[in-house]
């Protein structure tokens, strides 16, 4: 793997405002997520979520790359897509406490939450569910000639599935405006992506539909970005799908059942080193882009904002359970 | 029905293709994509030169991918499109099925009543070809078992064309069955813009003495083992279904009601088949006191569908085995000294 510890060497053409505003969404994905497990020990938040803990520079960077009419299809794994892409966190946190003014009415969850507002087509309960989905969202874009873009964030697991195969050949087949995004974690659950895929070259998969593959560092946030502003630039410009992946690490476990059985600390900690947020603090830093006292003081309003999301979903109502059967058909 | 001059006469594919034509010339968002439908027509001929009309972005030959078919139209619709999807033999919606029931019929639920998926995917359904086991099952039941889904199965060529473009113009996604013995049957389809409502039955004949419900195909067999049976004095009622889901259960009770006799028969296995679910609502319903005799099921034997035509026959219900159904039904509220 190549660039794993220092950041990319480019500052790519992003003004300062836009690079504070990707450190602050990182930001904002970590301690959210952070404020989800403490929920959950507290007994305030009950089903399954999957934490994006160590991924936030993959979301956050191919997001930079979109504009905001853009859409993206998500996974189990999504708070952090969803975040990325402009979500309200007080409305994601509603949902998760199962809240009728949740994204979701309290119906959909962890798994479920979309916010078709800021073209978010939901994230995913099934591995590789979004992506004939987001083939499909692609081809309306065409159909509807606008010059929009579907990013289709997916997993190692997904590359596993039919489903995959299926979607991408049929967007490399009529040249549909999507990014393939392939967030390789390293695990589908506890499956090492090297003992799950016959071959650990995801990009080189790309090849046999007849569309580019390019890997990218997952933890370098600018390294991210400008794999999928090319990426993005090609869709937008009528070359069709790109098969890209990011290479990152789960840091938590895979769902609340995970005891870590399948990998060591040694392994965690190695990566834990590879923080993205870090990486991209020292890199801002050696720029001169934003300081110490500027980092402090963007976590603090973020957890502030977090602890209000929060104040505000435990004030919010129940689902009423007369209303069981609302929106089961339009 | 009037007779005589401006009765045009159709067939069922004919129909199908007649919606779908006039659907896309109506709505700029509809299109139709599936495996071999362009210049081919698709297996069954339903889409015939609707590619030379309307081109290949409106009729789309898409790669052998049905999950990719179903999700892509799923994903499409979301955003505003009315893809209508042909899937090929509807035995292969089990390798698109996880995009039909786990994410295009739960959508709207999931995001809380916000998406709206306006979607129909039309698949031929039925033994009677000589396809055996893998392309002649009626798995209409597993679909209707999913809330988010409509699920229709016209039997005649105005009901195929006036549900079709209900289904085309409906905001959920919807299932519509054809079954491949009805594409040649003839029926009147008037060449005037019409729709048929999606959850209503029709009665295709009166009678006082036993409602035969049923769909698709079996619809042409009950109105000919009706026939026969009224030669011997038994007056049978027709119940045709055409949407399973919504199900029209007034109609259903109304008529048990009224004859206190009911067959239910479909094509699809009999076992754990759709018409338990009717029985049911008819024993849950106040027909239940009007009951001179049990409710008969008839359904596909539990086998899969085989190749030789004998025993092809055999799996699934004929016209005999109704009319054997109701003389039975007849004999036995006889015997037990009841008759209407």
């Amino acid at each position: 793997m190549s660039n794993m510890t220092s950041l990319s060497a480019t500052r790519a053409t992003l003004p300062r405002e836009r690079l504070v505003h990707m450190y602050r969404q990182m930001r904002r994905i970590r301690h959210f997520e952070e404020a989800v497990d403490r929920l959950f020990q507290q007994g305030l938040i009950w089903g399954t979520f999957h934490l994006y803990i160590g991924q936030e520079a993959s979301a956050v960077g191919a997001v930079e790359a979109l504009r905001p009419d853009d859409y993206i299809t998500s996974t189990h794994r999504g708070h952090g897509h969803c975040i990325a892409k402009g979500a309200s966190i007080p409305l994601m946190m509603a949902e998760l406490r199962g809240k009728e003014t949740g994204y979701c009415r309290g119906r959909g969850g962890s798994m479920h939450i979309a916010d078709l507002d800021t073209g978010n087509l939901g994230a995913n309960g099934i591995v590789g569910g979004g992506v004939p989905i987001a083939a499909g969202a692609a081809l309306a874009i065409k159909k509807k000639g606008t010059d929009q873009v579907v990013m289709c964030f997916f997993g190692d697991g997904a590359m596993q599935q039919g489903a995959f195969h299926e979607a991408v050949n049929f967007a490399s087949v009529f040249k549909l405006p999507v990014v393939f995004l392939c967030e390789n974690n390293q695990y589908a659950m506890s499956m090492p992506v090297e003992k799950g895929l016959g071959s650990n070259d995801i990009a080189a998969r790309a090849a046999s539909y007849g569309i580019p593959g390019v890997s990218a560092d997952g933890n370098d946030v600018l390294a991210v970005y400008e794999a999928a502003k090319e990426a993005v630039e090609r869709a937008r410009n009528g070359g069709g799908p790109t098969l890209l992946e990011t290479r990152t690490y789960r840091l938590r476990g895979h769902s609340k059942s995970d005891a870590n059985r399948y990998r060591t600390r040694e392994e965690i900690e190695e990566w834990r080193r590879r923080c993205p947020i870090e990486r991209f603090e020292r890199w801002l830093e050696a720029q001169g882009v934003m300081a110490a006292a500027d980092f402090e003081a963007v976590k603090a309003e973020v957890l502030r904002e977090i602890e209000d999301a929060i104040a505000f979903a435990e004030g919010q109502p129940d689902p009423d359970p007369a209303q069981l059967a609302d929106g089961v058909y339009a | 029905m009037r007779n005589g001059e401006g009765m045009r006469e159709l067939t069922y594919a004919q129909a199908i293709r007649e919606a779908l034509a006039e659907e896309m010339r109506r709505d700029d968002s509809v299109f139709i994509m599936g495996e071999d439908i362009g210049v081919y027509g698709g297996a069954f001929g339903v889409t015939l030169d609707l590619v030379h009309e309307f081109g290949p972005d409106k009729v789309m030959d898409t790669p052998l991918s049905e999950a990719a078919i179903i999700g892509a139209a799923t994903g499409a619709a979301v955003l505003g499109m009315r893809p209508v999807a042909e899937v090929q033999f509807s035995d292969f919606l089990t390798i698109g099925a996880d995009q039909l029931v786990n994410q295009a019929a739960k959508m709207r639920y999931m995001f809380g009543g916000k998406a709206k998926v306006p979607m129909v995917v039309r698949t031929p359904l039925g033994s009677g070809t000589g396809a055996a086991a893998q392309h002649s099952q009626s798995l209409e039941t597993w679909f209707m078992h999913i809330p988010g889904l409509k699920v229709l199965a016209p039997a005649t060529p105005y009901d195929a064309k006036g549900l079709l473009k209900s289904a085309i113009r409906d905001d959920n996604p919807v299932v519509f069955f054809e079954h491949k013995l009805l594409y040649r049957t003839k029926g009147h389809v008037p060449a005037e813009e019409y729709t048929v409502p999606i959850g209503k039955a029709a009665v295709r004949r009166e009678g006082r003495d036993v409602t035969v419900i049923a769909s698709s195909v079996m619809v042409l067999r009950s109105l000919a083992a009706a026939e026969t049976l009224a030669a011997e004095g038994i007056d049978v009622e027709v119940i045709d279904l055409r949407s399973l889901r919504p199900l029209d259960t007034e109609t259903i009770v109304n008529s048990v009601v009224e004859t206190g006799r009911a067959v239910v028969v479909h094509e699809a296995n009999r076992f754990a088949g759709f018409g338990g679910e009717i029985a049911a609502t008819i024993v849950e319903s106040e027909a239940f006191d009007f009951l001179d005799a049990p409710i008969v099921r008839l359904g596909g034997k539990d086998v899969p569908i085989p190749y030789n035509p004998v025993l092809e026959r055999a799996a699934v219900p004929q016209e005999e085995d109704i009319v054997a159904a109701c003389r039975r039904l007849m004999q036995e509220s006889r015997r037990s000294g009841v008759r209407r």
